[in-house]
């Protein structure tokens, strides 16, 4: 047992204590580094509600495709289709009908936002089957091909002219083509707390946080609170798919990932379990891509181009296929390291260094490096355009990581799939063979050993 | 079912007949139950015809050997019985029921469950969760049930019964020990053992066995070989594909040779021994 094993086991409250000190980690560099940039209390708190809720949606993608890859070996990359297909009913739904002369080019439904959300996880869900019941029939590089494509016929279709709008039930709807949707309903938060009868309350929390925020606190208090939303999602993710995994139908899909014609061959019906699976991922992605779009008032078909997915990907891979608790922290890592990381490194450097004048142009600054030897304009350059090569930046982590760490931070650590732990029932006598016996044993190997040997 | 039941029967008259086996005949009883029937069994991938029209009986609780030179048809057989892999023409009827074109799990759900030529362990799963995995009609294996708190308990349950079975298996083929291994780091013997008691905890009536002796050192072949000989004991229906003559010859009560696709004869160990047409089958000849 290595030292990062035994950190991992001694941490208090397990998974969710590791969990709970990455995410103190990560709040704790960022607010000092609002304490160097001199953030007021009002943009620091800003700053850790964008955070969280990068980390929140990308913790749930992430979740939503170990359930895919890590458990059942599907190879879906067209995570952002069924993001878009779940805003978009979602959209539909929700959205008051039209009014002739108002702001809204499109009407919609005039749905409870939770009838919305429901249709667009169910809708999510629907693609997802009718894109696996073809695409399932053939190999695993097949879905691969097959999603990709749908996500971005998924996108054409919400940009066409001819979807612009159309009628439903006696309704103008549509999905507004190019210039999108205004999402003119209530943002979730809203429609939670008025559900529950807490609005009025909340309404008034927001006034008592004036003492710390005097002017407009409510965009400060709701990016916070619904943070802490995103967060109560992605628990609720975690212990529906850690069930699904830890029982005998995450044992199937396990089973499926590792070698499809045994699982077949022992009595399972692998199509089924397949389907069954990359359904409830897809709902999942629908969600969260619901939770990511519905509260930004406004939809366009561009947001939902492959990199997301390809960020998500990205995410998993860092926390660890077939890892539930991976996930989250690789969505965690992902969300503050790489996708709001680079902006905040930017600005330190700019904070710290105020009198630092960068090259505008790419011949400037490579010039002196070449002419002179000197290299501080290149480097100065390359820092101001960070976030430019954000996706260099990320392509040169996977690449490290596909060469160091394929298994991610925590993917080593494999969560057996049954309900119960599966040792010898008390109830039966143990015989001679003891885990001292296995080292002794030709052929077997510790898999902590086989884990740790590459380090 | 009576006229299906009947057709093989005659159909095993005929070869009779034809072939060398006279005192085959003799052993052929109406009264004898034959649960798997494999009636002109065809397949060809492109121009090759890997089985042309093999026809045969296993025998209730019996060893039956499937033997054949390289290219005979063995696996491709194998494969057709049990679902892996369509049938051009033919029939395979399993305790009387037509299960011809079947997908794999359904068959392995009638009760014919089968391991393969190389070892197939799931390695990324404990020995311990590829065992768990075999049982049939697993209610946790439906998504809600496994989800929903309160039903979960009743799966919890079922689990725990399971799990002692599982045990009970690993200490009957001596794999106790590495019950918590993954299944990646076992050694070639040892893979070979799981599979089998794998298959076993499917609660098969029959178990088609592909070359399960392949690669395996002699001390475990021995003790495979014992397992099979008390689980045969014990009611189970084997079929063995086997390359090494004399171990299907010394084990089986019935063998069948398979050549160039067909059932070349048929018989017990003694009369495939003396057959002029399977030495010359091994050797290479025409016939």
């Amino acid at each position: 047992m290595s030292v990062r094993d035994d950190f991992t086991a001694r941490i208090p409250g397990g998974d969710a204590g590791l969990i709970v000190l990455v995410l103190l980690a990560t709040y704790l560099a960022y607010v000092l580094a609002g304490l160097v940039l001199g953030y007021t209390l009002r943009g620091q708190l800003n700053s850790i509600a964008t955070l969280t809720f990068y980390i929140g949606v990308f913790a749930m993608l992430s979740l939503a495709l170990n359930l895919h890859w890590g458990y059942t070996g599907l190879f879906n990359i067209g995570i952002v289709g069924f993001m878009a297909v779940g805003v978009y009913v979602t959209a539909i739904v929700t959205k008051p009908t039209y009014v002739a002369g108002g702001a809204a080019q499109v009407g919609g439904l005039g749905l409870p936002l939770w009838v919305g959300i429901l249709a667009g996880m169910l809708a999510a869900a629907l693609l997802g089957l009718v894109v696996a019941l073809p695409a399932l029939r053939l190999r695993a590089d097949y879905l691969a091909i097959v999603t990709i494509a749908m996500s971005e016929i998924v996108r054409f279709s919400f940009l066409s002219g001819e979807l612009q709008q159309f009628q439903l039930f006696g309704n103008r709807v549509g999905f507004g083509g190019g210039s999108g949707l205004i999402l003119d309903f209530a943002p979730p938060l809203e429609a939670l707390l008025r559900g529950v009868g807490l609005w009025n309350g909340y309404l008034g929390f927001v006034d008592a946080f004036q003492v710390l925020v005097p002017r407009n606190p409510k965009p400060v208090v709701d990016g916070l609170v619904y943070g802490l939303l995103l967060l109560g999602f992605v628990a609720a993710f975690y212990w529906l798919l850690k069930r699904t995994g830890e029982s005998p139908f995450g044992r199937v899909l396990k089973a499926i990932r590792e070698d499809e014609d045994v699982a077949n061959a022992l009595g399972k019906n692998t199509d089924r379990f397949k389907i069954k699976s990359f359904m409830l991922g897809c709902a999942l992605m629908g969600l969260a891509g619901i939770l990511w779009l519905v509260p930004q008032g406004a939809v366009t078909p561009n947001f939902f181009r492959p990199r997301v997915t390809f960020f998500v990907w990205i995410a998993l891979i860092i926390g660890g296929a077939g890892s539930n608790t991976g996930s989250v922290l690789g969505g965690a890592v992902f969300a503050a390291v790489l996708y709001q990381g680079p902006r905040y490194f930017q600005n330190l450097v700019s904070a710290v260094f105020p009198n630092l004048d960068s090259p505008s142009g790419f011949g400037q600054a490579i010039s002196p490096l070449i002419s002179q030897f000197d290299p501080v304009p290149f480097l100065l350059y390359t820092v101001d355009s960070i976030r430019q090569l954000q996706l260099v930046v990320m392509g040169l982590v996977l690449i490290w990581l596909m060469h160091n760490r394929p298994e991610g931070m925590l993917g080593y650590r494999k969560e057996t799939a049954s309900v119960i732990p599966l040792s010898r029932p008390k109830s039966m006598a143990a015989d001679g063979g003891s885990d001292d016996s296995v080292r002794t044993d030709g052929g077997v190997d510790s898999p902590a050993q086989g884990g740790e040997t590459d380090e | 079912m009576s006229d299906a039941a009947d057709q093989p029967v005659e159909d095993v008259a005929n070869k009779v007949d034809e072939g060398a086996l006279g005192a085959f005949a003799s052993g052929v009883e109406t009264s004898v139950d034959y649960p798997l029937q494999v009636e002109g069994l065809e397949k060809s991938f492109g121009g090759i015809t890997a089985v042309d029209g093999a026809s045969f009986e296993v025998e209730a609780g019996s060893l039956t050997g499937l033997i054949g030179p390289n290219g005979a048809g063995k696996s491709t057989t194998f494969n057709l019985i049990t679902g892996m892999l369509k049938p051009d023409a033919g029939t395979v009827t399993f305790n009387g029921e037509d299960i011809t074109g079947e997908e794999p799990h359904e068959i392995a759900n009638r009760g014919m469950v089968r391991t393969f030529q190389i070892a197939r362990e799931l390695s990324e799963m404990t020995v311990l969760e590829n065992m768990m995995l075999a049982p049939k009609h697993q209610r946790g294996e439906t998504l809600w049930r496994s989800v929903m708190p309160g039903v979960r308990d009743d799966v919890r349950e079922q689990e725990e019964e399971l799990l002692e079975r599982v045990w009970e298996v690993l200490d009957f083929f001596d794999i106790a020990h590495i019950a918590e291994e993954y299944a990646g780091n076992l050694s070639g013997g040892q893979r070979k053992l799981l599979e089998m008691a794998r298959a076993l905890l499917t609660d098969p009536d029959m178990l088609l066995l592909d070359e399960p002796f392949a690669g395996v050192n002699p001390t475990l072949e021995k003790k495979l070989l014992e397992h099979v000989h008390e689980l045969r004991e014990q009611g189970y229906t084997f079929l063995l594909v086997e390359h090494d003559m004399d171990l299907i010859m010394n084990n089986c009560e019935h063998v069948i040779v398979l050549h160039q696709g067909s059932v070349l004869t048929e018989g017990t160990p003694d009369e495939i021994r003396s057959n002029e047409e399977v030495i010359e089958a091994y050797l290479g000849g025409n016939v």
